[in-house]
C-alpha cells in the first residue's frame, strides 16, 4: 500500500496557504452536478454537510439518531480551544500548535496540527456569527478558561454545554440547507457498507432503523464523520449508539486504519456503581481548574473525607507535577489515579475512585460562584450518585473517553481510497497519541467547516470519475451482501444476548488493553478475542426480524464489528513496543513511572491494511518527520 | 427492590398498542431507570420474548433522545431531569410503575416507547437559524454582547429538543420548544436581521405539524429537563405579535431595487 500524506512543501506556517492555492477549483455552476454523501451529523459531519451545500454541492446526510441534533458531539462539556490570545497571556497559533503536538506525545503529523491551530481562530468567529451563546465577561467580550496541558487561557465555553451549543450552531446551519433543498437528511439510518467503483468511493449501503429496508446510495464522494470507537470497551463515556461499524466496513473495503491503540482515558468520570452499569459519565475536565485531587495517605482509610485532616491527605497530582498540578494532561492524571488505587488508597465502593475536592474553591469564590461555573455538573453528579459535591468531595475515576486512532487520511483528509474523506474523531490525524482537552470540538469543526469544503473540490476537479448510479452491479452486490449479513445474524438464534458478548469483550479489553498494557496481557487478549467472536457467531440470540425497528439487530451488527476491530486494536498495541501518550506499556517506562517513548523505532503512523478474512492485517508505516519541532520528552513537572 | 411495570407495547405505527405487565425483581437503588429496563430486556430476550424498544443515547441528560412518560409524568417528574438521569433510589419497593411513550398527534409512535419527533426538525428548518454561510465572519470580539443578553440567550438555548413539553401539555403544544429557539436568537444581535421572518416561519411550521395551541397552563415548564422558563413563551408571543403587525402594516418604502 502506498501512503502519501501529500504534505505541501515550504515552511510550516505557509503550508496551508500554499495547498489552498495549489488546489484545483470547481466552478460555481458545476458544483451542483456533484453529489456528496456525509455519514454522521456531529460537529464534523454537520459542519461539512452545511458548508458543502452552501457552496452548491448536492448533499445527502445520514445519521443513526432520530435527529441530526443528537450526535454525540453534543455531550462535550468543557470547551473549545482557539489561539485568539484574547486574554493577552502570550498565546499564539504557534503555541497552540506546539501544545497540541507535545500533548500528543510527538506522534501526530506536524503539518495537520499546525493547520488546526491556524483554523481555530476562524471557528470561534464562525460560531459567534451563528449565534452560539459563548460565556462573556461583563464588558461584553468573550470569556476564557484554562484546560489541561496548557498554561494559557484559550478555552471558549458555553456553561458546561459547549458541545451542545456548537452542535446546535452546525445543526441549524444544516437545517437551513435542508429547508433550502440542498441537503437531504436521512435520520434513523445506519451505514452498513462502503461501495467502490473503479477503486473510488462512490456510495454507501444503509439500513433504515425504522423499516429495516436496505438501500444503496450513489454519490461522487463519501465523507465519513462517524466518531470514535471507545465503545469497544463497552463502558465508556460515549453514547450507547456510538460504534465503529462505518469505519470498520470502510477498512474492509481497503481504507487503512491508523494507530487504533491510541485510546484516551479521561481522568474525571463518575466511578462504576455496579454490574448493571450501562455507560460512564464524564465530569468535565474544567472542574480540575478549581478542584484538588487527593486520596488518603494511609491504605484502607475509610473515614469520611472531611474527617481526614490535611496532613493525612495525598494531593498526588500537585505532589508529582508541581508546575501543572491538577491540570496535568489526561493520560498522566489517569495513570496517577490508577496507581494510587492500585496501592490500595482508592476511595468509595471497591476502592476504585479518588477525591476531587472543591472546598478551597468554595471558600474562595463561594458556593454561588461555583454554581455559576459548574452548576449543571454538580447537579448531574448528584443525580447519578445521590451525593452533594458542594458538601463532600466528588469521587472520580478514569474511563474510556476518546480515540485518537482512526482511518488514515492524507493532508487533504482523504483516505487511501480515493473519494473517501474522513473527518473528526473518525480520522487519526491531529491528536497523536493523546488529545488535549477542548481540542476535539476544535478538530471536528476545523475539518468540517474549513478543510473538507476545499479539498473535496480538488478531488472532483482532478479525479474525473464517471457519475455512479445506484443500480450499477457494485451497488447491487454490496446491498445483497448486507442483506445476507443481516439474515445470518438473525438465523443464529443461540442462547446468549448481544449485550452479554459486548460486556465480556469490554471487560477483557479494559483489563488487558486499558490504562496499562503489557506483552503478556496483550498476547492473552489476542487469544481470547477470536474465541469470543466464534462463540458470538454460534451462540448469539438476536430478537425479532429485519423488517422492523429492531434494536437488538442494530446492536448485534455493531458488536460483530467490535469483535473484529478489538483484535486489530490489541495487535497494534502489541506491536508498538514503546509507551506514548494514551498507550502505556508497562515494560517501557522511566524509573519514576512515566511513559518512555522510542523515537528511533516508533516515530511513525501505523496504518493497518485489511488482508482478507482470517488473515493478519498488514502493517504500513508513514514516518513522522518533524521539520520545525524538536521531539522532546514530555514533562509536566 | 421488586417492582411491577406496566409498559406500553405497540408493534408499529399502524398496530394498536396496549399496556403489558412485567415484574422487575432485584432492582438496585443505584441503577438508572434505563438500566432497570436494560436488565428487564436482557431477561425478555433470554426468554425468547421481544425486548421493549425505547430511545436513549448519551445517557447523560444532554442529547434529548430518551423520552417516556412514567406514572403520567414526562421523564418521571423529577425536577430538571431526563429519564436517563432518573435513578431507582427515588422509587419504593413493591411499587407499580406505568411507562408510556410521548403522546401527541405530531409525535406518532413508531414502536413501543419510541416516537417520531422529526416535526421538531422541520420547525428549525423553517427559520431556527442565522443565515450566515461558512467563512467571512467578523472577529468574534468585534461585537460585544452584554452579560444579560448572553445569559438570556444561553438560558433559552439550553433546550435539548426532547419533546417533554409537548408530551406534558394537554393540548400537545410545542410552544415552549419554539419559544426557546426564537428567544435564543432574538436575544442576540446576530439574530436581529431575520427576527420577524424567523418567528413567522417557525410558528407556521409548528401549526402545520399538528401541534396544539398554548393555554399557558405551565405543565411544559414543570417537566422540562433543562427548566426552560415559561417566560420565553411570553417572549415568543411578543415576537410573533410584533412580526404580524409589521407584516400587516409594512413601513413606507419597501426597499428592493
Amino acid at each position: 500500500m502506498k501512503l502519501d500524506a501529500q504534505i505541501p512543501a515550504g515552511p510550516l506556517a505557509l503550508k496551508w496557504d500554499r495547498r489552498r492555492f495549489e488546489m484545483k477549483l470547481v466552478n460555481p455552476a458545476n458544483k451542483r452536478k456533484f453529489d456528496v454523501i456525509v455519514v454522521g451529523t456531529g460537529l464534523a459531519g454537520a459542519a461539512a454537510a452545511a458548508s458543502l451545500a452552501e457552496l452548491g454541492y448536492k448533499v445527502q446526510a445520514f445519521c443513526y439518531q432520530d435527529s441530526p441534533r443528537r450526535a454525540h458531539s453534543i455531550a462535550a462539556q468543557g470547551g473549545i480551544n482557539a489561539a485568539k490570545n484574547y486574554q493577552n497571556d502570550g498565546d499564539s497559533i504557534h503555541r497552540l500548535f506546539y501544545d497540541t503536538i507535545k500533548g500528543g506525545d510527538f506522534r501526530a503529523r506536524e503539518a495537520n496540527v499546525h493547520r488546526l491551530a491556524q483554523l481555530s481562530v476562524n471557528i470561534i468567529d464562525q460560531c459567534v456569527a451563528q449565534g452560539v451563546p459563548f460565556a462573556r465577561e461583563y464588558g461584553g467580550l468573550l470569556a476564557n478558561r484554562s484546560f489541561g496541558g496548557a498554561q494559557v487561557s484559550r478555552t471558549f465555553y458555553a456553561r458546561g454545554q459547549t458541545g451542545q451549543q456548537l452542535l446546535l450552531g452546525a445543526y441549524q446551519a444544516l437545517c437551513r440547507q435542508i429547508g433550502l433543498g440542498s441537503v437531504t437528511i436521512f435520520p434513523r439510518t445506519e451505514m452498513l457498507d462502503l461501495v467502490l467503483v473503479n477503486g473510488h468511493a462512490k456510495g454507501i449501503v444503509t439500513r433504515s432503523l425504522v423499516t429495516g429496508e436496505i438501500t444503496a446510495h450513489a454519490a461522487d464522494a463519501v465523507i465519513l464523520a462517524t466518531g470514535g470507537y471507545s465503545n469497544v470497551f463497552y463502558l465508556s463515556t460515549n453514547a450507547k449508539g456510538c460504534n465503529v461499524t462505518a469505519s470498520w466496513r470502510a477498512y474492509k473495503k481497503g481504507a487503512a486504519f491508523a494507530n487504533p491503540c491510541y485510546t484516551q482515558i479521561h481522568p474525571t468520570c463518575i466511578p462504576v456503581s455496579g454490574d448493571h452499569q450501562s455507560k460512564l459519565t464524564l465530569m468535565s475536565e474544567s472542574l480540575r481548574n478549581d478542584g484538588r485531587v487527593w486520596v488518603p495517605k494511609k491504605k484502607g482509610d475509610t473515614r469520611p473525607p472531611r474527617e481526614i485532616p490535611e496532613d493525612q491527605r495525598d494531593y498526588f497530582l500537585e505532589r508529582k507535577y508541581p508546575s501543572f498540578g491538577n491540570l496535568a494532561p489526561r493520560d498522566i492524571s489517569s495513570r496517577a489515579a490508577k496507581e494510587v488505587c492500585d496501592e490500595g488508597r482508592g476511595v468509595g465502593p471497591g476502592g476504585l475512585g479518588v477525591y476531587l475536592d472543591f472546598a478551597d474553591a468554595i471558600q474562595r469564590i463561594g458556593e454561588a460562584g461555583m454554581r455559576e461555573r459548574y452548576g449543571n455538573l454538580f447537579d448531574m453528579y448528584e443525580k447519578i450518585t445521590g451525593e452533594n459535591a458542594y458538601q463532600r468531595p466528588m469521587r472520580i475515576y478514569p474511563a474510556l473517553h476518546y480515540t485518537m486512532g482512526g482511518l488514515w487520511v492524507d493532508y487533504d483528509l482523504m483516505s487511501n481510497v480515493p473519494g473517501l474523506f474522513v473527518l473528526g474523531e473518525a480520522n487519526f490525524s491531529d491528536h497523536g497519541a493523546n488529545r488535549l482537552g477542548a481540542s476535539a470540538l476544535m478538530q471536528g469543526l476545523a475539518d468540517g467547516y474549513f478543510v473538507a469544503p476545499y479539498t473535496l473540490g480538488h478531488y472532483f476537479a482532478t479525479a474525473k470519475q464517471p457519475k455512479p448510479r445506484s443500480d450499477q452491479t457494485e451497488f447491487k452486490k454490496a446491498a445483497a451482501d448486507m442483506q445476507e449479513l443481516t439474515r445470518k445474524l438473525l438465523a443464529i438464534n443461540g442462547k446468549r444476548t448481544v449485550n452479554s458478548f459486548h460486556k465480556e469483550l469490554g471487560a477483557m479489553m479494559w483489563e488487558k488493553c486499558g490504562m496499562a498494557r503489557n506483552e503478556k496481557g496483550l498476547k492473552e487478549l489476542l487469544a481470547q478475542i477470536p474465541v469470543l467472536r466464534e462463540d458470538f457467531w454460534k451462540n448469539v440470540k438476536v430478537a425479532g426480524q429485519n423488517e422492523e425497528l429492531n434494536q437488538s439487530l442494530e446492536h448485534a451488527g455493531r458488536v460483530a464489528d467490535f469483535l473484529e476491530f478489538a483484535e486489530l486494536l490489541a495487535q497494534d498495541a502489541l506491536h508498538r513496543r514503546e509507551s506514548c501518550g494514551g498507550h502505556f506499556r508497562t515494560e517501557y517506562q522511566t524509573e519514576d513511572g512515566e511513559a518512555k517513548r522510542d523515537d528511533e523505532n516508533f516515530a511513525y503512523v501505523a496504518a493497518w491494511e485489511y488482508a482478507g478474512p482470517g488473515r493478519a492485517a498488514i502493517l504500513n508505516k508513514e514516518p513522522l518527520i518533524y521539520e520545525e519541532v524538536h521531539m522532546s520528552t514530555r514533562s509536566y513537572k | 427492590m421488586n417492582l411491577t411495570l406496566k409498559v406500553w407495547r405497540q408493534k408499529d405505527a399502524r398496530t394498536e398498542g396496549r399496556l403489558v405487565t412485567y415484574q422487575a425483581p432485584n432492582v438496585m437503588p443505584d441503577m438508572s431507570f434505563l438500566e432497570m429496563l436494560d436488565v428487564l430486556n436482557e431477561d425478555l430476550i433470554a426468554k425468547g420474548e421481544e425486548p421493549i424498544a425505547f430511545d436513549s443515547d448519551c445517557r447523560e441528560g444532554i442529547c434529548g433522545t430518551c423520552s417516556m412518560i412514567i406514572n403520567g409524568l414526562a421523564h418521571g417528574g423529577m425536577r430538571g431531569t431526563t429519564v436517563c438521569q432518573l435513578h431507582m433510589r427515588h422509587f419504593r419497593d413493591g411499587e407499580t410503575i406505568v411507562i408510556e411513550p410521548w403522546r401527541a398527534r405530531a409525535f406518532p409512535v413508531l414502536k413501543d416507547l419510541i416516537t417520531d419527533r422529526s416535526a421538531f426538525d422541520r420547525i428549525i428548518q423553517a427559520g431556527g437559524f442565522v443565515s450566515v454561510n461558512t467563512g467571512g465572519a467578523p472577529d468574534a470580539n468585534a461585537l460585544p454582547i452584554g452579560r444579560i443578553e448572553a445569559d438570556t440567550a444561553m438560558d433559552a438555548a439550553a433546550c435539548i429538543g426532547c419533546g417533554a413539553c409537548v408530551a406534558a401539555c394537554k393540548n400537545a403544544s410545542a410552544m415552549l420548544f419554539v419559544a426557546a429557539k426564537v428567544s435564543h436568537l432574538a436575544a442576540l444581535p446576530q439574530g436581529q436581521i431575520e427576527r420577524e421572518q424567523r418567528v413567522l416561519g417557525m410558528v407556521k411550521a409548528m401549526d402545520e405539524a399538528g401541534f396544539g395551541n398554548c393555554t399557558v397552563t405551565g405543565s411544559c415548564e414543570a417537566v422540562c429537563p433543562k427548566e426552560i422558563s415559561l417566560d420565553f413563551i411570553a417572549r415568543l408571543n411578543r415576537e410573533y405579535g410584533k412580526a404580524i403587525l409589521k407584516n400587516t402594516f409594512p413601513p413606507a418604502g419597501k426597499g428592493g431595487d
